[in-house]
């Protein structure tokens, strides 16, 4: 609306929610096995296997109409941080 | 609709931030008879056109996952119901991926199997030529084509890919094996309405024996102007 300035937010207004995702076990990681092929060379024999990930940081708002900060990110999570076909993802509250 | 001819066929190309064959798609459509039409990315506009290649290249720098963002590229809130709706779509390599992010066609391109980009001719054979994309190819035909892709490993779950096997949607196979660990050794699949289409080597690369392996690849842009394929 015309000439109304959003509220401004303050540190406490603003939760970090983290989203680790992973390759789901079934899908090949050729970069987790090249991982493990390094351990193995630099002396660390016993690393049995490696997978790679994504951790990501949200920093979100406060709860709008839409739900809790937590539900929020989840629904962000499924729609664009992690791909369900291949992927799944863990949520890690405030 | 019924006097037009193939030369009239208006063929969209998308160019998203990091497209980098947007050219040579539009000169295989205008090798090939028809008229190139440039689209941007940012512009939620078909302008008209009668089918739309999603190029090769590494959009947005394949930030988060290959096509991940360009899915959500304004352009594509036209183009996903417009393909749910029958436009031929074709997604090559990089636009391959982004289909498969837009659920316009099932599974995921992974990592490739030994992390190599895989950069060389491959031969593909071609298993469904009832897509409006293929209806210029023999089945079975077997055509020399570029592959350069880091991230081209088809995967699905089990069920999928026998899915795909018994629709009969897998539209091209990796002749001689899979060079990047692609299940099935696909190489290319269809929707099952069979007008979107995504394949990870690049037929328009081999168009011209000047600038690529031969001229095996020139039917995909062919096919689609006979007026039964844009129909």
């Amino acid at each position: 609306m015309a000439g109304q300035v959003p509220p401004s937010r303050t540190l406490r207004d603003v939760a970090k929610i983290v989203v680790d995702v992973m390759l789901k076990p079934e899908i090949h990681d050729p970069q987790g096995e090249a991982i493990a092929g390094a351990c193995h060379r630099l002396g660390f024999t016993e690393v049995v296997a490696v997978r790679q990930g994504k951790r990501f940081e949200v920093e979100i708002g406060e709860p709008g109409e839409a739900g809790p900060m937590t539900i929020r990110v989840a629904e962000l999570a499924a729609e664009l941080l992690a791909n369900p076909i291949i992927e799944e993802f863990a949520i890690h509250g405030p | 609709m019924l006097s037009r001819t193939p030369l009239t066929l208006k063929v969209g190309i998308v160019t998203f931030p990091g497209s980098l064959d947007d050219a040579d798609a539009s000169r295989a459509v205008a090798r090939a008879g028809g008229t190139p039409i440039p689209l941007w990315h940012g512009d939620r506009d078909l302008r008209g056109v009668d089918a739309v290649i999603l190029p090769g290249g590494f959009s947005y720098g394949d930030y988060l996952r290959c096509g991940a963002i360009a899915r959500f590229a304004p352009v594509m809130a036209e183009l996903i119901p417009a393909a749910n709706a029958g436009l031929p779509v074709l997604g090559i390599c990089n636009g391959f991926q982004v289909l498969c992010e837009a659920h316009l066609l099932p599974g995921a391109l992974t990592r490739n199997t030994g992390l190599h980009f895989v950069n060389r001719d491959v031969r593909i054979r071609i298993e469904n030529n009832r897509t409006g994309w293929t209806s210029g190819y023999a089945p079975g035909e077997v055509i020399t084509v570029v592959l350069k892709s880091g991230v081209g490993a088809y995967a699905a779950d089990q069920q999928t890919l026998a899915d795909l096997d018994t629709s009969g949607l897998v539209v091209a196979r990796y002749a001689d094996g899979s060079p990047n660990g692609s299940a099935g050794d696909i190489a290319g699949i269809a929707g099952a309405a069979g007008n979107v289409v995504g394949l990870m080597p690049h037929p328009e690369h081999a168009i011209d024996p000047l600038t690529g392996p031969g001229t095996g690849g020139l039917k995909f842009f062919s096919s689609i102007l006979t007026p039964a394929a844009a129909a």
